[in-house]
């Protein structure tokens, strides 16, 4: 393994200072993007996703709708200029392939699909700026603009990621960490429910540092979950009282 | 049991009550207990509690009255856009109250596509090739001849309404006849078409502004001054 340009863990403290069960500064925005019927924007420190639900609407091509429930299509994307060093190529990579499949596995437990037969349900993830946990962050934001899109849901997801650093479990992966850590854990939970829909994992890890992880990412989640219910709060306490007036 | 209070915001996830509650709107069940599935308001009623949702697309429900429009022309009735997910299908059956012959009769002497309908839905069975259906046998549904239809989003269709229909009933005394359907269309007909005009822009208004303090009396100020611009023959 490469050997990381500054050390990572140094009496408890992490590089960028945060104790090892500290999040990074949580900002979530929801209805940022005006076009779409739905949309939210989460930033875990320096990573910003934003999302936007365009549906539910017909499917097009129709051969393709299913008979008994909708369609969700999931496009996670990393803007060119998100990357820290070299210019990402704006084609689909692998690798954002991959993401776009495995958020829509995370999404759909929650959604319900059944709800909205024949048609589909457009999922856009663009992530401005990349420093770690770039998945788990459009998670977050993907269930934010579904929620506000008013699409049925049986909760919102909320994604975090734990990490293995030195031998340490730490929260909330940055760029670093990520590059030079020994795993790599992200979740997507849902925190009313308390059941999760997304779960991959890679490095060595003991059962004790995993369940001690697992441990950490619900209370990280639930962390995130009351900042993002705030957000909602912030966009429908407006709305509510538009609809019945003062 | 209840869990929320009246006016609660409530999130997708959220407990409501126990099974043994009344509650109605998007919900669902899960370990004994209503869960929201929407961002929504909590409103309490004399039989139980009512979800209502901040956002999102029409969802029909049984009898509804809804402003749509005629997209195709099907062998047995006409596909209906009513501004939902899925397309509305009115049956031959349902627009006529005569028997027609199918064969002889071309259904475009009936109803076009482009036409405008003013209908209730009947009934949504998701499970069918077309959910929802639609009919003209009641009152006040039909085709529409002539008017203007004005669309907001659907959520604010309570809010152009007004408490026990204030707002609606302001909007009444320019002197025409206005139907909201609850998709969002408003269909306006006013014997002149200028007074048509004023309305479309008054309701777009409510639509903007309607978070705004006493906006009622303040549309009420608005059609008392066109009414009087009117007499004196200056519109």
């Amino acid at each position: 393994m490469k050997k990381p340009p500054v050390p990572l863990l140094q009496n408890g403290v992490r590089a960028d200072g945060r104790a090892p069960d500290q999040m990074r500064e949580v900002k979530i925005s929801v209805g940022v993007v005006s076009n779409a019927d739905g949309s939210a924007m989460v930033s875990y420190g320096t990573t910003t996703a934003v999302a936007a639900v365009y549906g539910p609407r017909e499917m097009h091509p129709r051969h393709l709708s299913l008979p008994d429930r909708g369609v969700m299509r999931v496009r996670y994307h990393m803007a060119p200029f998100s990357t820290k060093d070299e210019r990402k190529s704006p084609t689909p990579s692998r690798r954002e392939i991959e993401i776009s499949k495995v958020l829509r596995e995370a999404l759909e437990p929650a959604i319900m699909l059944e709800q909205y037969p024949r048609s589909r349900i457009d999922v856009f993830v663009e992530i401005l700026q990349a420093d770690g946990s770039t998945r788990v962050a459009s998670l977050t934001a993907a269930s934010l603009a579904l929620a506000d899109a008013g699409i049925y849901m049986r909760d919102l997801v909320i994604g975090v990621s734990v990490g293995l650093v030195d031998g340490t479990v730490v929260l909330d992966l940055n760029g670093l960490e990520d590059q030079y850590g020994e795993g790599d854990l992200p979740v997507g939970y849902m925190p009313n429910l308390k059941r999760f829909t997304l779960l991959q994992l890679d490095g060595a890890w003991t059962r004790e540092a995993f369940l001690q992880a697992l441990n950490l990412a619900v209370r990280g989640a639930e962390h995130v979950y009351q900042i993002a219910r705030d957000a909602l709060k912030t966009k429908y306490t407006s709305i509510a009282e538009e609809i019945y007036g003062r | 049991m209840y869990f929320v209070t009246p006016r609660q915001l409530i999130f997708p996830g959220d407990v409501i009550a126990t099974t043994d509650s009344k509650v109605e709107g998007p919900v669902y069940v899960d370990n004994g207990r209503y869960r929201s599935l929407v961002v929504g308001l909590v409103e309490f009623r004399e039989d139980g509690v009512v979800v209502v949702p901040l956002e999102g697309t029409y969802k029909p429900k049984k009898g509804d009255v809804v402003v749509g429009y005629v997209t195709d022309v099907l062998a047995t009735g006409w596909e209906i856009d009513v501004r939902s997910f899925m397309p509305a299908y009115l049956p031959v059956s349902e627009a006529l109250h005569r028997h027609v012959d199918l064969e002889t009769t071309p259904l475009t002497t009936f109803l076009n596509i482009g036409d405008v309908v003013i209908a209730k839905v009947k009934d949504v069975d998701l499970t069918d090739e077309y959910p929802i259906i639609l009919t003209l046998k009641e009152e006040r549904v039909g085709k529409v001849e002539s008017g203007t239809v004005v669309e907001i989003t659907p959520v604010k269709v309570p809010r152009l309404i007004g408490k026990r229909g204030s707002m609606l009933n302001t909007l009444m005394e320019v002197g025409c006849d206005i139907i909201v359907g609850q998709n969002g269309r408003v269909w306006i007909r006013c014997r002149d078409t200028r007074d048509e005009v004023f309305l479309a822009t008054l309701i777009k208004k409510i639509e903007a502004e309607s978070h705004v303090m006493g906006l009622t009396d303040r549309i009420r100020a608005e059609i008392e001054k066109y009414k009087t611009q009117r007499q004196q023959g200056a519109v």
